[in-house]
């Protein structure tokens, strides 16, 4: 099977980003093709970004609070361009009932503080095998 | 040492012997991780501390290992300081009169997002931000909002803010000119630590070299005007936060102090002018000991470089004040009461070390920002520590300890280290261009992630002791929507009502003067008090001194 694609993304202005590092070196660990934006994008760079690199998966993290204007954003763009297809998942400091609004809004599953990186992987791959499963 | 001393220590040392074959033989436990990943000794002994000068001190004395002041607690406490923000100025401004009803005894501001990076509440970049972790403050008349009815020739405040500092002090000082109050008077800090921004926080606006010049002209100025002002608070709390190792910490931040030390000094200024406002901010974990020895050896360490290094003679300059919050990397989401318990030890570490202010964290900052009942448990930590235990009733009770003396000249010496390592990458500058500071913070969070997930290090509630996760069992603070829109209408009002024919010659004139060495300080007050933008003032700025792009990896 060839290697999923993720970008890990920093959308918005909040500067933390040891989380979104861990992750990241996790997944490329795991033997994910891994590409960073950095800090401080914007909804549009984010999307932007995940359609010229055709990745799989997209990993949001976010621990300001911005979650509910910024993440359905990236949902939006992402749709607009057709590519829906792409999953949108991620984690930082979310209130449970605002993870619901947005799972239920289209994101995948989104992790909260203390959750193990293998958590991640397994999820990742899982979501992987069911699409390519399904496209195929 | 005498003879007699010498045999005295000759059977110790066999008697340790003894002690060690014992202990190597018998049957033990194998999770002894500390948390910087160093191994400890199961005991130590006077052979630990033999010849160690400090165990000859007394506080209030050079190189300062025991305190800085000869009464320690019994002249005066720690300051007990929450930081808090949160929504619009109004809100904030409840919560400190709140506070401040509770017996909290100093202020410290939390900004939001946009307002740390420099934007204003009705830039497109803040929506969604506005409000969300902190206070949202764009402009003098939001300053004003914030401190009505606070007196700001009592109260000490701290403001949490970097890359766009000098402007939300010019807020301030704008503010208290129009509370009537002599800016000479103002008490407080700006934390305006620009370099462990590019190694860890991240909120930035300007390139290295233009930010480094905007904190010298901020001495510079407020060595004239705010002399009891902290000019800069060197902050290893967003190191450690970031996956510093203690010794990581204790190294890069004094090693951000001592850039400051020579940028002042390479301005023509008189290291004796500037340095007794330089203050520090240290992050208080999990490893008791650790962290009291890291206290010790920082105050050693800068007495040492600035009396020795930059020829300081005021003892001003040589003391390390402090500030100190309990880590909030250390926080669970699982079984959050947990935290409260990591809260109150990590707070007697800070008072054993000898901190000047305290930050204790509250039990929910995992989930949201504080719940007002969150925040007053954490302030009656305080309390309790202070008025119940009898910790400072003794200054540095640990003074003498073999751990602890041991520990901190281990610490010391390990620091060290790393200063010459720092020097070989070329400086704390170059060190962050090139990434090789910010490398091996990464490097020590990936480190410590691991041993989590290896079952290397317990966390309680995460990785052992785990129950069935049920409901939350907390409250938790919700920042109702409509701060965003109600912060909105508040500029719309602000603009309408400023006079306009003044605001852009202000803004042409910080401009102008940017591309010069003139002193922007009392360019940038002018704008604030024509409530001129952050935003405005900041891109006036930015025109002259570009942007910061941030070496990206992981």
């Amino acid at each position: 099977m060839r290697p999923i694609r993720v970008l890990v993304a920093k959308p918005g202005l909040d500067g933390h980003d040891r989380g979104a590092k861990v992750v990241a070196a996790a997944l490329r660990d795991a033997g994910m093709e891994v590409i960073y934006t950095g800090l401080h994008q914007t909804p549009e760079m984010i999307a932007t970004a995940a359609i010229h690199e055709d990745v799989d998966v997209v990993g949001l993290s976010i621990l300001s609070g911005a979650h509910m204007t910024l993440i359905p954003r990236v949902l939006d763009l992402l749709r607009a361009d057709g590519r829906d297809d792409i999953l949108v998942t991620g984690g930082g400091i979310i209130p449970r009932e605002d993870m619901d609004a947005l799972e239920s809004r289209g994101t995948g599953r989104l992790f909260g503080p203390g959750t193990p990186t293998s958590d991640l992987v397994d999820y990742i791959r899982e979501w992987f095998e069911a699409h390519e499963a399904q496209t195929a | 040492m005498t003879t007699a001393e010498m045999l005295e220590l000759d059977r110790l040392r066999d008697e340790v012997a003894q002690w060690r074959a014992r202990f190597d033989a018998a049957k033990k436990r194998n999770t002894l991780f500390a948390n910087s990943g160093d191994v400890v000794e199961p005991l130590y002994t006077a052979l630990d501390v033999a010849g160690d000068a400090s165990m000859l001190e007394v506080p209030g004395e050079f190189p300062f290992t025991r305190g800085i002041h000869p009464t320690g607690y019994r002249g005066k406490l720690w300051t007990m300081r929450q930081f808090a923000g949160f929504g619009t100025a109004p809100e904030t401004n409840a919560r400190y009169k709140y506070l401040l009803a509770q017996g909290q005894t100093g202020l410290s501001v939390a900004f939001d997002f946009p307002t740390l990076m420099g934007y204003d509440s009705d830039h497109p970049r803040s929506e969604g931000e506005v409000g969300k972790c902190g206070v949202a403050i764009s402009s003098l008349a939001d300053m004003e909002t914030l401190f009505d009815g606070i007196p700001l020739d009592k109260v000490s405040v701290s403001m949490t803010i970097n890359g766009p500092a000098v402007i939300l002090f010019a807020f301030y000082v704008a503010a208290a000119e129009k509370q009537g109050v002599e800016v000479s008077e103002l008490r407080g800090t700006i934390q305006n630590d620009i370099l462990k921004e590019y190694m860890a926080q991240h909120a930035w606006v300007y390139p290295i070299e233009p930010a480094l010049r905007l904190i010298v002209d901020n001495f510079e100025w407020s060595a004239r005007e705010v002399p009891l002002w902290n000019t800069v608070s060197i902050s290893g709390y967003h190191i450690r936060e970031a996956g510093a190792t203690a010794v990581q910490e204790l190294a890069f931040t004094l090693a951000d102090g001592f850039t400051y030390v020579e940028r002042g000094i390479a301005r023509g200024l008189d290291v004796d002018d500037f340095a007794p406002r330089l203050s520090f901010f240290w992050d208080i974990h999990n490893d008791f000991f650790e962290e009291i020895a890291k206290l010790r050896a920082a105050r050693r360490i800068w007495a040492r470089h600035m009396k020795e290094r930059f020829g300081a003679k005021d003892v001003r300059s040589l003391i390390m004040r402090f500030h100190s919050q309990t880590a909030g990397v250390t926080l669970t989401a699982q079984q959050p009461m947990n935290n409260v318990v990591r809260v109150a030890y990590q707070a007697m570490a800070a008072v054993l070390g000898g901190t000047q202010s305290l930050h204790t964290n509250s039990m929910d900052e995992t989930l949201a920002l504080p719940t007002e009942q969150a925040v007053e448990v954490a302030l009656r930590t305080q309390q309790v520590l202070a008025y119940e235990t009898g910790v400072p009733n003794v200054s540095d009770p640990l003074g003498g300890s073999y751990y602890v003396e041991a520990l901190t000249d281990k610490l010391e010496a390990e620091a060290e280290a790393l200063f010459e390592k720092i020097a070989e990458v070329g400086g704390v500058v170059r060190g962050l261009e090139t990434g090789w500071l910010q490398r091996q913070i990464s490097e020590s969070s990936s480190r410590q992630q691991w041993e989590i997930e290896q079952h290397r290090r317990t966390i309680v509630g995460v990785n052992d002791f785990v129950t069935e996760e049920g409901a939350l069992t907390i409250p938790l603070l919700k920042v109702s929507a409509d701060a965003e829109r109600y912060q909105l209408a508040r500029m719309a009002k602000m603009r309408a009502a400023r006079d306009d024919s003044v605001v852009k010659p202000r803004l042409d004139a910080l401009r102008a003067a940017a591309k010069t060495d003139e002193n922007l300080m009392p360019l940038i007050l002018d704008c604030a008090r024509a409530y001129c933008t952050l935003y405005e003032i900041r891109a006036a700025m930015e025109e002259v001194f570009g942007a910061y792009r941030e070496p990206v990896f992981f």
